[in-house]
């Protein structure tokens, strides 16, 4: 990378991190972590989701205990148990989602738990001088006096990093700072952090957009699946190398070749200039019998696109075509009468109720078609749900079943029942296989595909790349509620897609 | 070095909805003057005037005190009941031979107790606010009514009275019905004033109504300030049912049920958000007296108890329709 950095970091070591194990139930998070840092550098942090990196900052920040493995600090051995003892040895961190107290002061946040007090009362005049001062010597232009909700997320996180800096913190980790922010406010903050490190602070700086790192980073670690995969000079690798090093690892699943959808098959979605929170003018297409995967990192504003198409969320802007005529979706209730239907990434919280039945969850999304005269008529009730266990092949003791007690892969079943029995056309998968093992997994995608043989057309919102380039038929990318690019199944490889998922906003 | 503070963005910057709640005791004011042509003497004002004061003390009491529970995002049910309980056990002690001070401290000690036992509840054992004091609310009304084998209290101390209600007509001309209690509710008002707005206390109560982990995260013993949030609600209970006893005289078991709603409208009308993080007394005490106008008002007008209680839910509802609108305003401003 050419625009590198020049300042090469030839401080002393600060941090060691050796070894690092963690367990949780059922996943093994981190497995032989290392990564080191010096004082006066900025070490980037990078991988894909649940690649491990927020857990390895949780070891070092205390909020997760480590199971194995040593960390040593300023040349001690430390092994922080809380937040509050990392704090106390100059480990801050900024989380993505910020910890401050939207109704309070930019001074009250700073110091709050540590008032400067005079007899019985808050001594508001040191306050007042005392946090000026700090902001001040930050070289920040915030009245200390201003309700932190009235800042911009930039000032806000500004005013964060102003509370770790006056809790004497010389390490100072950021979760994904640029990523709330606008372009001039990004420039803002590597200003800032560049001072930062000139005073001798170091800062782990996670980011997923790598066209950043050059600008402000003097290495970068690279995880994958809770391991390390390696430290690099910022200066001396691509971004291409880096993305290598991100999805190296192998696919197990074997990717489609070619798109499954015929050259004629008419459009039956199409969405235009989709504008709603998150979402930026948003545009695609969607064809009869297609599988077409939505690939993007974490706050890319995938679920966003889709709960504002289903109607879930307010949409701002745009138009929605289906089977070619624009229709005007409100609300949940429209788009499933329009024969569109959302199978949400949480299916506990949306998508089912997990104390109703089977038979109640699958004809809960169409009971008018199941009664007359106000009455439901349990038979039909019963034929049409037998119907779809069968052809769904539900594992369940019987209809009568409470969904909370089947497994999450049925329960995935169940959900799709409830779609199918309402005849819907238009099916939106978000993040389908979460939390599913791996043979359920392959159970799905043959649904999906059983799906797409009965006419019907798919949507797949996916984190996993493997996951996505083996069912989809198409691909769009999106980054920051943007589309940032489009694939045909043919021409997409794991290395492509996160090259546009990582496409910072121009 | 300290730079210069360009003025402070919050007073600067002029909140026209922090108006809302005096301008519509205000259009009331004027509305009653108009309809009622008693009101536009000067015997009818006063009149009108001190019925509204001596409505105020005690829902006044207990409105200051479920304020700062409301601005860390929680409520308390338990207020009505809870004054009832510790006046109930304060007058039994009577019997005991103890005098009427003596049984007031009672009083108001055990509507401590019971504002305790609702914080730890709450900030230990991770109660709902709402199930913690629901559960006080009954458990208090019953206890009262066991201890006192549903018996009523009597407080007959005329010197008491004077001290907390009416001075009394031995006493020279403008102070015979002098509302002595404004005089305490002002003192009281003072005092929780300096505690929400001076002290590390009322800084927490507004920091855990924010963002409850956040404040944990930057080392505030939420717990320990929590309880004591709701040890003060009851301590004011206790004030509360001090009022209640100069007033009423006797204490009937069983009655204190749904003050706690009136005290909680109060708070919402003058503005406090039931989401917390914010909230001001001033408005508390606005929306006190804003709902006892608009029931001397109607009373005024003809209109009896039922038409007040209709008209005061009415109100309340709006004034939550405000809040929600306040919410949102504010919510944009952090978006942008």
């Amino acid at each position: 990378m050419q625009e590198a950095t020049k300042a090469v970091p030839s401080g002393e070591l600060l941090l060691k991190m050796e070894g690092i194990e963690k367990v949780f139930p059922g996943v093994h998070a981190l497995s032989n972590c290392q990564f080191d840092l010096k004082r006066g550098e900025v070490h980037a942090l990078v991988g894909e989701n649940g690649a491990g990196k927020s857990t390895l900052m949780k070891v070092l920040t205390g909020i997760h205990k480590k199971d194995g493995g040593n960390i040593c600090y300023d040349g001690k051995e430390i092994n922080p148990t809380s937040p509050q003892d990392a704090q106390d040895l100059g480990i801050g961190m900024i989380h993505q989602e910020l910890n401050l107290m939207p109704h309070l002061s930019v001074e009250d946040n700073i110091y709050i738990g540590r008032e400067p007090m005079k007899g019985p009362f808050i001594d508001k005049t040191k306050l007042r001088k005392d946090a000026t001062a700090l902001l001040q010597s930050m070289g920040l232009s915030i009245n200390p006096a201003t309700i932190v909700n009235k800042l911009s997320v930039a000032k806000q996180q500004m005013v964060e990093i102003a509370k770790a800096l006056s809790l004497d913190s010389t390490l100072l980790v950021m979760d994904e700072p640029s990523a709330a922010l606008t372009e001039t406010e990004i420039q803002e903050l590597f200003k800032f952090i560049r001072d930062l490190r000139s005073r001798g602070h170091a800062i782990i700086y996670i980011s997923h957009r790598l066209d950043e790192l050059p600008q402000i980073t003097d290495r970068v670690t690279v995880m994958r699946d809770g391991q390390f995969v390696g430290t690099v000079m910022t200066a001396d690798v691509t971004k291409e190398q880096i993305i290598s090093m991100m999805v190296g690892r192998t696919i197990y699943e074997e990717p489609k070749t070619k798109s499954q959808v015929p050259d004629d098959a008419p459009v039956v979605l199409e969405v235009k200039d989709l504008l709603a929170h998150n979402v930026k003018n948003v545009s695609f297409k969607l064809h009869q019998g297609e599988i077409l995967g939505f690939a993007g990192l974490m706050g890319a504003g995938r679920t966003e696109t889709m709960r504002a198409l289903f109607g879930a969320d307010p949409r701002e802007g745009g138009e929605i075509l289906l089977g070619g005529k624009p229709v005007q979706i409100k609300s949940p209730a429209d788009a499933v009468n329009m024969g569109v239907g959302y199978l949400s990434e949480d299916r506990k919280a949306f998508g089912l109720a997990i104390g109703l039945s089977v038979r109640d969850n699958c004809v809960m999304a169409d009971m008018d078609k199941f009664a007359s005269g106000g009455f439901v008529n349990n038979k039909k009730i019963d034929a049409a749900t037998m119907e779809f266990v069968d052809k769904l092949s539900i594992k369940t003791p019987g209809i009568q079943q409470l969904v909370k007690n089947l497994s999450g892969g049925n329960q995935q079943k169940v959900v799709i029942a409830k779609w199918l029995v309402k005849n819907c056309d238009i099916l939106i998968f978000d993040e389908p296989t979460r939390g599913i093992d791996v043979g359920a997994k392959s159970e799905i995608y043959q649904l999906i595909n059983e799906l797409v043989k009965m006419g019907k057309s798919i949507i797949m919102i996916s984190s996993e790349m493997p996951e996505l380039l083996r069912m989809s038929d198409r691909l769009v990318v999106m980054s920051e509620g943007r589309v940032t690019g489009e694939l045909e199944i043919q021409d997409a490889t794991q290395e492509k897609i996160m090259t546009l998922a990582t496409m910072a906003m121009s | 070095m300290v730079q210069k503070v360009n003025g402070n963005p919050a007073e600067s910057k002029f909140d026209m909805q922090k108006l809302l709640a005096p301008a519509v005791m205000v259009i009331m004011i004027i509305f009653f003057v108009i309809m009622v042509p008693n009101l536009r003497t000067a015997s009818g004002a006063t009149d009108a005037l001190l019925n509204v004061l001596n409505a105020s003390y005690f829902i006044g009491f207990m409105a200051l005190g479920v304020t700062f529970v409301i601005i860390t995002g929680g409520i308390d049910l338990s207020l009505g009941t809870t004054m009832m309980c510790g006046m109930l056990i304060g007058g039994l002690s009577l019997s005991w031979g103890l005098n009427t001070w003596m049984a007031l401290l009672i009083g108001v000690c055990v509507c401590t107790f019971i504002g305790l036992l609702n914080g730890l509840m709450i900030a230990y054992l991770k109660l709902p606010p709402f199930i913690a004091t629901l559960g006080t609310q009954m458990m208090g009304m019953g206890f009262g009514a066991i201890v006192t084998k549903v018996t009523t209290m009597r407080f007959t101390d005329q010197g008491f009275k004077r001290v907390f209600y009416k001075m009394g007509n031995d006493m020279p001309a403008p102070f015979t019905s002098f509302p002595i209690g404004i005089v305490w509710l002002i003192l009281a008002f003072i005092l929780a004033w300096v505690l929400l707005n001076k002290t590390k206390f009322g800084r927490y109560t507004f920091a855990m109504g924010s963002n409850y982990e956040a404040a944990r995260l930057s080392g505030i013993k939420t717990k320990y300030w929590l309880t004591l949030v709701y040890t003060l609600c009851g301590f004011f209970c206790g004030l509360a049912g001090i009022f209640y006893s100069a007033v009423y005289t006797t204490i009937i078991p069983s009655t204190g049920n749904g003050l706690e709603l009136l005290a909680i409208a109060g708070v919402v009308i003058g503005g406090t958000s039931m989401a917390g993080g914010t909230g001001s007394l001033t408005g508390t005490l606005i929306g006190v007296f804003t709902m006892s106008i608009l029931k001397q008002g109607l009373m005024l007008m003809n209109l009896q108890g039922q038409w007040q209680t209709f008209m005061t839910g009415a109100v309340v509802v709006g004034a939550v329709l405000l809040d929600q609108y306040r919410v949102r305003q504010a919510n944009k401003v952090r978006r942008l």
